[in-house]
């Protein structure tokens, strides 16, 4: 690695893979474009969330219905939760390559630089840029909890307090568990600042930014990164206030 | 003008180094920041201690040579500079004004302020160079090349490989440097038989070098004397991808005595 060790190794052109997408996974640019495509899926899976989310305030039976809509959606042609286990299984793959991207890569960033600046400014980067990676792997135990939590009702429910399917009643029960409510709202920030960079960051690397519109990305890059925020938190802010019950 | 200065003192690659407090008068406004090292250095010489080394040759900002962080800030933080052509007037009568080498791994100090950046013609060599036939000089027009190309091809070529990119990143990438480099043969015919390969050999070589992965921190755009943008990077991404569609898994990479890939 290091030109200490650069007696004998010389630079000589060789096959680097077997194939060209096992060479392409090899390099630290297609690991990143992978984190950008896989990124660019979540963020998708995030607006369609939070738009299903916000059935809440119309009433009980409409968000009900989206959730037993999103179950027996294709039938009868397709069995009951087929589409749901198929994107299921594709939001389950991207956080897989996301996270294993991640962790390959920051490994590279993080022994670069084995003897750290005393003092170092910085111009361009911001908070959440600066808590990508701490800011995942937090937002990563929350995904577990959560799926946890409002997905099979196993955690921070008093007994017989969660049923299967009555998604309005679970959501209400589940935010009137305060610290739950509060911790929601913590992990929605940190959701904020993962996208407020993420969104952003994603287009750079797909190589959609330039000079003349990279402020203007940056820009709708928060802007989204806050709707999805305020739009989540709209629901426990909602409970807690007494407005939806 | 009178400065306290701060400086990194380092013996060679291997030793311990430390800051060490200088004190420089008689200074004027108008020196360049190399000549007030100068000028500090003939002090040193006379009191018989070791001048402090820095790397240096134009001069003019053109030739990549010097470079190293002042307060905090590659090159010193003024828009489009190197070191070299920063003039002390940039600093107030009295500052202390700290003075740090690039730290990464791939650029293992010399001595002081000096830093070898071989790692940099490791990646020049897995790729940035094109095939041409030997001979006369071609005709002129024998080979056209839109104006927009040979622009942005100009543009990447005004890379110096100072290496401020890498010491400014967070991450300690050398993405700025390898996509300017990569974006200026990439986009030009003469560059084209070899795109594919240049790119997964650039990109392997820089990984083996032991740089960092950039995630657009956007510190390294910032403090380029060269003002070399970070589209370059998404130009350069975009070629890999290319790259792999075209099948490409040959490039020039880094291997061992046994002609194995090194890691």
């Amino acid at each position: 690695m290091q030109n200490s060790q650069s007696q004998g190794v010389s630079v000589r052109r060789i096959s680097v893979a077997s194939n060209p997408i096992i060479a392409f996974w090899q390099t630290v640019v297609g690991k990143k474009i992978v984190m950008a495509v896989t990124g660019l899926v979540l963020i998708g899976f995030v607006i369609g969330h939070v738009a299903g989310n916000l059935k809440i305030f119309i009433g009980p039976e409409a968000i009900n219905a989206y959730s037993r809509f999103l179950r027996e959606v294709g039938q009868p042609e397709l069995e009951y939760e087929q589409v749901l286990w198929i994107v299921r299984s594709v939001l389950l793959a991207c956080v897989a390559l996301h996270v294993t991207a991640a962790v390959q890569l920051s490994k590279l960033s993080l022994g670069a630089r084995p003897v750290d600046y005393k003092e170092k400014k910085n111009l361009a980067t911001n908070m959440s840029a600066m808590t990508m990676r701490i800011g995942g792997l937090f937002l990563f135990g929350y995904i577990v909890f959560h799926v946890l939590h409002l997905t099979l009702g196993k955690v921070g429910y008093d007994p017989g307090e969660f049923h299967h399917l009555s998604v309005y009643q679970n959501v209400v029960n589940a935010f009137h568990h305060q610290p739950i409510a509060i911790f929601y709202i913590i992990a929605m920030g940190a959701l904020f600042l993962h996208l407020d960079h993420g969104i952003w960051s994603m287009l750079q690397t797909l190589g959609f930014s330039n000079r003349k519109n990279q402020a203007t990305l940056k820009g709708i890059g928060r802007l989204i990164a806050f709707l999805i925020f305020a739009g989540f938190i709209s629901v426990p802010v909602a409970v807690m206030t007494g407005v939806i019950h | 003008m009178k400065f306290a200065l701060k400086v990194w003192r380092q013996h060679d690659a291997n030793a311990a180094g430390s800051f060490v407090d200088y004190e420089i008068d008689g200074i004027t406004a108008d020196m360049s920041f190399l000549e007030m090292i100068d000028a500090l250095n003939e002090k040193l010489l006379l009191k018989g201690e070791d001048p402090i080394t820095f790397e240096h040759d134009c001069r003019e900002g053109i030739c990549g040579s010097c470079g190293f962080l002042i307060n905090g800030l590659a090159h010193g933080g003024q828009k489009a500079t190197t070191v070299c052509q920063l003039a002390m007037r940039f600093f107030k009568d009295g500052d202390t004004i700290v003075l740090e080498p690039w730290r990464a791994a791939a650029f293992p100090i010399v001595r002081d302020l000096m830093v070898d950046r071989s790692a940099f013609d490791r990646i020049i060599q897995s790729g940035g160079y094109i095939s041409v036939p030997t001979g006369g000089a071609p005709e002129a027009s024998a080979i056209l090349v839109g104006k927009d190309k040979a622009d942005v091809a100009f543009d990447a070529a005004a890379c110096i490989g100072c290496g401020a990119c890498v010491a400014a990143c967070p991450n300690t990438s050398a993405m700025l440097f390898t996509a300017a480099k990569m974006t200026h043969l990439n986009s030009l015919p003469q560059g084209q038989p070899q795109r594919d390969a240049r790119t997964l050999g650039m990109i392997t070589t820089m990984e083996q070098e032991g740089f960092g992965n950039c995630t657009n921190h956007g510190e390294c755009e910032m403090v380029c004397p060269k003002e070399i943008p970070l589209e370059f990077i998404g130009k350069m991404n975009r070629d890999l991808i290319r790259a792999a569609m075209n099948g490409q898994t040959e490039a020039n990479v880094r291997v061992d005595a046994n002609g194995k890939m090194v890691d």
